[in-house]
């Protein structure tokens, strides 16, 4: 790819997503553009930056779902979700009693693989949870991706990375060389379509937010404005999970670590010790 | 040292295997069906047994079943990996007492991630 062509689709995806792309990933562009040149029927990627650059707004959108689109499995990193289970939802049994009632976001959710992973583990647990609401909301910059995750339909790889086989057997049935999830699990989730550079306040607010692996595809100021517009619409006590390789340190006040709980921040502004992530005791 | 058993009549299947958990760090033993694999647990029990379904002599649910029923052989951690891939065969294997279950063609990432789930690796 040509360097003012690089210049032009880096320019594009950072007003448009946020994504800062530098070009020791001018690969990760070329192999993701390029099959979205042959759906477009274009020879290749000269002939898609000729067409992108006449300000075609659907195939600009494209372009920035093709490149946001991330990877994303069952149960991604097991931790977070342990200690979900073993410490958030008992905080949220006892905090919610009264109004019985919680939300939980995933943000950057993909192909819904983090929601629905929730959505199954909020099933298993659901003799504690009886007469309880529990909106879990799945967003996304990518429209294509949310088909996908409102499909509920994974492919034999997708369904085995992460995935204990117990609920892969309860929760999916087989459809010729795909797995299909249970309708009642697929019916926990509501998918909605959002830029996180966007404004968050429609979406209402949360007890619990999940926002992994996704900071780190932004600079600096953008992960600022991101962390803070996610602080405003969330409970006083309730807590944001990151990805392994991210953390809130230096780039937000917003938010502080949860003492000895690894991933998990809670409010700055919260009193700590009631914060839904802080071990009981 | 953790071992790990690979029962496959495939040699390339048990090299691929063997490669991966040695990265792993695994001590690997080999046996190419079920009845050499338990010939090899009644001398010692290993820590994991990855474990073919489809294989002469012995199939890897015949195998699992006697493993089961030996003294001490609840504690091997047995991991299938077969072609099978429909429900009955995954359900077939949880009642036999199969710890977890890969659907082949598999790679390292797969196998990483269904040890990690059973608490053989850390993360």
């Amino acid at each position: 790819m040509k360097p003012d062509d690089f210049d032009y689709v880096s320019r594009l995806l950072r007003e448009r997503s946020g994504l800062v792309l530098t070009r020791d990933k001018a690969y990760l562009l070329e192999s993701r553009l390029m099959p979205l040149a042959r759906k477009r029927g274009l020879k290749g990627l000269d002939d898609l930056m000729m067409a992108l650059k006449k300000r075609d707004a659907a195939l600009e959108t494209l372009v920035v779902e093709a490149m946001t689109t991330n990877e994303s499995f069952f149960f991604r990193d097991n931790k977070p979700f342990d200690q979900f289970k073993s410490i958030v939802l008992p905080n949220l049994i006892k905090a919610r009693a009264a109004r019985k009632s919680f939300r939980i976001w995933s943000a950057a959710c993909s192909s819904g693989q983090e929601p629905y992973s929730l959505a199954m583990l909020l099933r298993e647990e659901s003799a504690r949870l009886n007469g309880w609401k529990i909106d879990i909301v799945g967003t996304d910059i990518s429209r294509e991706i949310l088909d996908k995750a409102r499909s509920g339909t994974y492919s034999q790889f997708e369904v085995q990375r992460g995935m204990p086989m117990a609920l892969l057997v309860k929760y999916f049935k087989k459809k010729d060389e795909n797995w299909v999830i249970d309708p009642a699990i697929k019916s926990m989730v509501q998918y909605k379509e959002l830029n996180l550079l966007g404004d968050l306040r429609g979406l209402g607010q949360f007890d619990v937010v999940f926002c992994r692996n996704v900071l780190i595809y932004f600079d600096q100021p953008t992960k600022s404005k991101v962390l803070n517009a996610i602080s405003q619409i969330m409970a006083d006590d309730a807590v944001l999970y990151l990805g392994g390789a991210e953390t809130v340190l230096g780039v937000s006040d917003k938010f502080k670590p949860v003492p000895g709980q690894r991933g998990i921040y809670a409010l700055a502004r919260g009193d700590g010790a009631s914060s839904l992530g802080a071990p009981p005791g | 040292m953790k071992s790990c058993l690979i029962v496959d009549d495939s040699k390339v299947i048990r090299m691929v295997a063997k490669k991966i958990l040695q990265e792993m760090r695994f001590e690997t033993e080999e046996a190419e069906d079920g009845k050499g694999a338990l010939e090899l647990c009644q001398a010692h029990l290993p820590t994991a047994v990855l474990l073919d379904w489809n294989m002469p002599v012995m199939s890897g649910i015949e195998f699992l079943r006697a493993l089961r029923a030996m003294p001490g052989g609840d504690k091997p951690v047995v991991v299938f990996c077969t072609t099978e891939n429909d429900i009955e065969h995954i359900q077939e294997a949880i009642e036999a007492g199969a710890n977890e279950y890969i659907m082949k063609p598999f790679d390292s990432e797969i196998l990483q991630a269904k040890f990690a789930q059973v608490g053989l690796i850390d993360e």
